[in-house]
């Protein structure tokens, strides 16, 4: 019934002790500590990190225990704080060739500098549960052998590599002129730049962008997707503080970078050439770089002069709906009263059925 | 609107005097001056991540708190009633990080928050309404595009709208939209109301109070200044027309206010009551009483769970 959520201050407050007691659940089981999640469901802070844009792994596990678990619910936390916090100034693009690197595959390369380095992959696990995880005793401290020789120092990017023939357009060259714009202060606007929009998918769902990168395989925007690379490592930040007037870094951060190397027949001023998609996240994420990455490409379909005949080329279509703090919220918002629309709606189909009935009845005499 | 705020910090640790940072809010008041500027027209503002989920009112509630200052008294309404759990929980936000005075009557309020209601008492100059924005834009249902319908706008190319509700007149003898119902600002932007019911459409009409419309999901605040023009669109042969209630409000006897459904069993027994829980009160603490009178309160409380007295509305002033 509507009006049973008229209900006061106490209702609220009561409703808070109960998920407080339900977040603790049986009290004979230790609580788990932010240490644990942090070092133990590292993919989740992850994912909580990428999607909640802010580079914190302690709040990203504190959010995650609040929100027993629930990472969208973790997502718009991490967010939440994140609005509040002051904003210092840009720093220096991040370089991803001087990445230390842990994981780097490419799909198109059976050799290439710097090799092909596996790394840390579920790629080739088999999805057999392991009851050894189950034990109480846990698993000890499993050891992964060393390397017989370091990864090399210098692992060049895929795409640089085809760049020296020109087979792959060129990258977009950074224009200090044009400031790289922020989504979190200034809303989207379209059409928009491929800043935002990479912005944009960065914030994205994982859900929803895997559906569309998937749609696009299948054949609703077909581009012909290679993995150029694959990599995760750690790379470090740059600021330029106003005062000093030189770049310092000031720290170190995990991130995921996937490079799609896509089709393009040209066009009468462009010759045929591979054509880029772009992923990037924080952690390792790999599943939403690659699908931020197919995406990325598909909405490039105007800057082509391709035709933009689905979803996934849509800009309006994705950039609005990626967003899983505002779609959850709006969604849930049909919880909250809604009586008196659906009291105008209800004099509304009266009138209607009056209406009608008086029609029929005038039609039958 | 409220004097700024001399002491930066609010008794919420931590946070900035109503949540926001002094950066932000001077944005948005900059956006609600032009909105103010331009009647009608939707400014796109820079909408921040509010700890409250998109859909439940952020939108209006970056408004408010961009404007709200010390001096201010709050009143936060839902569905017309101030007891609703979204309308008490914002109230209790703005009491946390604001530490500002809270009240339920109207006449008593400097800014009013409402989600789906105008209030039956009229507002008076120097008052300000803020209004929470599910969608903004009117033409959203027509033109799913919004670099289209910005066009729109900009030719003031509004036939669309115009077919619309022909089309309904067509179809079902009426124009068959009860709510969101759109209106004409100034004569020339095409607004939503934001989803009250067309029954509070004419109020906003020359209203002596600045109303404000925040939309934070979409990014977007429009405004309408006191004494300005807010048309419904309607025909010549059609002109546009109020919902009425065949019965009366059954707790204080109101005739001319939004009425609610309260059902009472499940044998179709139900009554009707006013959707503004301040006016109803006031007007029983007059002494005014509905055709169900004595009994009502009773009848109304076992229906809804809660106290139907009613009379004391300043429990949190």
């Amino acid at each position: 019934m509507y009006v049973a959520v008229k209900g006061g201050e106490q209702a609220i407050l009561n409703s808070h002790k109960l998920v407080a007691e339900e977040r603790r659940g049986d009290p004979a089981v230790p609580e788990l500590s932010m240490a644990q999640i942090k070092e133990q469901m590292q993919l989740a802070v992850d994912r909580v990190m990428t999607e909640g844009s802010l580079y914190d792994r302690d709040l990203a596990a504190l959010a995650i225990k609040q929100a027993q678990g629930d990472l969208m619910e973790a997502i718009f936390l991490l967010r939440a704080y994140r609005t509040t916090l002051t904003r210092f100034g840009e720093t220096l693009p991040i370089d991803s060739a001087a990445m230390a690197v842990r994981r780097r595959i490419s799909a198109t390369y059976k050799d290439l500098p710097g090799g092909q380095v596996l790394g840390p992959s579920y790629d080739y696990t088999h999805r057999l549960l392991d009851f050894a995880l189950a034990a109480e005793d846990g698993v000890g401290e499993p050891q992964a052998a060393c390397a017989e020789r370091p990864v090399e120092a210098a692992v060049p990017r895929v795409t640089d590599i085809l760049n020296h023939e020109g087979l792959i357009e060129e990258e977009i060259a950074l224009n200090d002129e044009v400031p790289v714009g922020d989504l979190t202060r200034e809303p989207l606007r379209f059409p928009a730049g491929r800043d935002l929009r990479l912005q944009n998918l960065a914030r994205g769902d994982e859900g929803f962008l895997l559906a569309l990168g998937y749609s696009t395989q299948r054949g609703y925007g077909r581009n012909h997707p290679f993995a150029g690379e694959i990599r995760l490592g750690e790379v470090a930040v740059e600021f330029v503080p106003e005062e000093l007037g030189f770049a310092i870094e000031i720290g170190e951060i995990t991130v995921t970078e996937c490079q799609m190397i896509n089709q393009f027949a040209g066009s009468a001023e462009r010759p045929p050439q591979f054509t880029r998609g772009y992923g990037l996240s924080f952690g390792h994420c790999e599943r939403k770089t690659m699908a931020m990455a197919l995406v990325d490409r598909a909405l490039r379909a105007r800057e082509l002069d391709e035709s933009i005949e689905y979803p996934a080329q849509d800009e309006e279509f994705v950039l609005y709906h990626s967003d899983s703090v505002e779609a959850s919220g709006f969604v849930q918002h049909l919880k909250l009263p809604h009586y008196v629309d659906f009291q105008s709606e209800l004099q509304l189909i009266r009138s209607l059925r009056r209406r009608h009935d008086r029609d029929r009845k005038e039609a039958a005499e | 609107m409220g004097a700024m705020p001399k002491q930066e910090i609010a008794d919420e640790e931590g946070y900035s005097f109503a949540y926001l940072d002094e950066q932000t809010k001077r944005m948005i008041r900059r956006c609600i001056l032009k909105a103010v500027a331009v009647p009608g027209y939707q400014v796109p503002f820079g909408g921040r991540e509010m700890p409250l989920p998109y859909g439940w009112g952020t939108g209006g509630m970056q408004v408010t708190a961009s404007i709200i200052g010390r001096d201010d008294t709050l009143k936060v309404i839902d569905q017309g009633a101030d007891d609703t759990t979204n309308a008490v929980n914002i109230r209790r936000f703005f009491a946390r990080v604001a530490g500002a005075p809270t009240t339920e009557a109207t006449a008593e309020a400097s800014i009013v928050q409402t989600r789906h209601r105008v209030p039956e008492d009229p507002l008076r100059e120097g008052q300000i309404i803020v209004y929470q924005v599910p969608q903004p834009e009117p033409l959203r249902p027509l033109e799913p595009r919004e670099i289209e319908c910005r066009k729109m706008h900009a030719y003031k190319e509004y036939g669309l709208m115009q077919v619309s509700l022909y089309e309904d007149i067509a179809r079902f003898g009426e124009i068959a939209t009860s709510y969101s119902y759109p209106v004409m600002v100034n004569d020339r932007f095409l607004m939503s109301p934001t989803p009250i019911p067309k029954f509070d459409n004419p109020k906003m009409d020359d209203f002596p109070a600045l109303q404000l419309f925040g939309a934070g999901r979409e990014k977007r605040i429009y405004a309408v200044p006191p004494y300005t023009k807010v048309k419904s669109l309607d025909f010549d042969d059609h002109p546009f027309a109020v919902q009425q209630w065949e019965e009366d409000c059954a707790l204080c006897g109101a005739e001319e206010t939004f009425l609610d459904e309260v059902i009472l069993d499940d044998k179709g027994g139900k009554m009707y009551v006013c959707s503004d829980s301040h006016y109803c009160a006031r007007r029983r603490a007059e002494g005014h009483r509905g055709y169900l009178s004595e009994g009502a309160a009773e009848a109304y409380a076992a229906a809804v769970g809660a106290d139907a007295g009613g009379a004391n509305a300043d429990e949190e002033a």
